[in-house]
């Protein structure tokens, strides 16, 4: 196979390349995995430990903001889905688009989740700050490791909605020429498809067990 | 291999919508212990699906399914240890 321009130096053609850098992140997203277990692994034994706190902690939390958000989410990354796919067509106006609302879904959710947090810290469930924590001590350990990790997790949802825009604005000036460098979007929908499923399992946990 | 298409891409979307309701109806139904397993099931299944179709895992290679099961199986051995090890204490649920 001729080496076309996309293809960088150790590789010797496009498949190669592909799957080396496909092989790369998934090492990446594993060792995420690593970080946002221990997380969960946190809140398993302490709803083992105190389950009656667990229970009523998780009373307190906005359950429907939650589920809104986590809808907000799933319709983001069918939008990332769609921009790969028109990525890979060698489209680069509803690639643009595509990505454009995964960024815009991606705010959309932490505009809610900041209007959570508000929420919260009116309630004064926000620990060190605000007015004093209603409930028995037990129950703010869960506060603590819910804002641990829900805040871990807008962290990385920032870092991506950042990601996201910088490919729409690549694209649309074509300085990201389709569909050469399709992987490239691939490895940008991982990353984001990612952040996606630690919601997924975040939402359950924290809000409706 | 079988390619993506947008067809797949949406009825995955509607799949996991449909198991975002059911996962907040099975959370009103007030299961007791049941609860946790169907939800983190439910959130598994929605997991796959996106891991799957969304992430490629369904286009891609041997071995980088392999790598993402690895990540998942070192996830296993840290819950497994730490779980046995509470689980067995003494004053624990088990003790």
């Amino acid at each position: 196979m001729s080496r076309s321009g996309a293809v960088a130096e150790p590789f010797t053609d496009e498949a190669q390349q592909h799957e080396a850098a496909t092989l790369g992140l998934w090492l990446f997203i594993a060792s995420e995995l690593m970080l946002f277990g221990a997380i969960f692994l946190g809140l398993a034994v302490y709803r083992l430990a105190d389950p009656a706190a667990a229970t009523i902690a998780s009373d307190h939390l906005h359950l429907w903001l939650g589920g809104v958000n986590t809808a907000v989410l799933l319709t983001s990354s069918l939008a990332m889905a769609l921009a790969v796919l028109a990525a890979r067509a060698g489209r680069p106006r509803p690639t643009t688009l595509w990505l454009l609302a995964t960024a815009a879904l991606g705010l959309m959710f932490l505009v809610l989740k900041a209007y959570e947090y508000r929420l919260e810290y009116l309630e004064g469930l926000m620990p060190g700050v605000g007015p004093p924590f209603p409930l028995d001590r037990p129950v703010e350990l869960f506060f603590n490791l819910y804002f641990v990790s829900t805040g871990l997790h807008a962290a990385h949802l920032t870092l991506g909605i950042a990601a996201v825009g910088l490919f729409a604005w690549r694209t649309a000036r074509r300085r990201l020429p389709l569909p050469e460098h399709a992987t490239r979007m691939e490895g940008l929908g991982i990353y984001w498809h990612f952040v996606d499923v630690v919601w997924l399992f975040l939402y359950p946990t924290l809000y409706l067990i | 291999m079988p390619r993506s298409n947008a067809l797949a891409f949406f009825l995955v979307y509607l799949a996991c919508l449909v198991l975002l309701g059911a996962t907040i109806g099975v959370a009103h139904l007030g299961l007791g212990a049941l609860n946790p397993v169907l939800n983190l099931s439910i959130a598994a299944a929605k997991a796959f699906l996106i891991m799957w179709f969304f992430m490629h895992l369904r286009e891609g290679s041997t071995l980088v399914r392999l790598v993402a099961f690895a990540g998942l199986f070192w996830l296993i051995i840290l819950f497994g240890l730490v779980l046995t090890d509470w689980l067995a204490r003494s004053g624990g649920p088990l003790g």
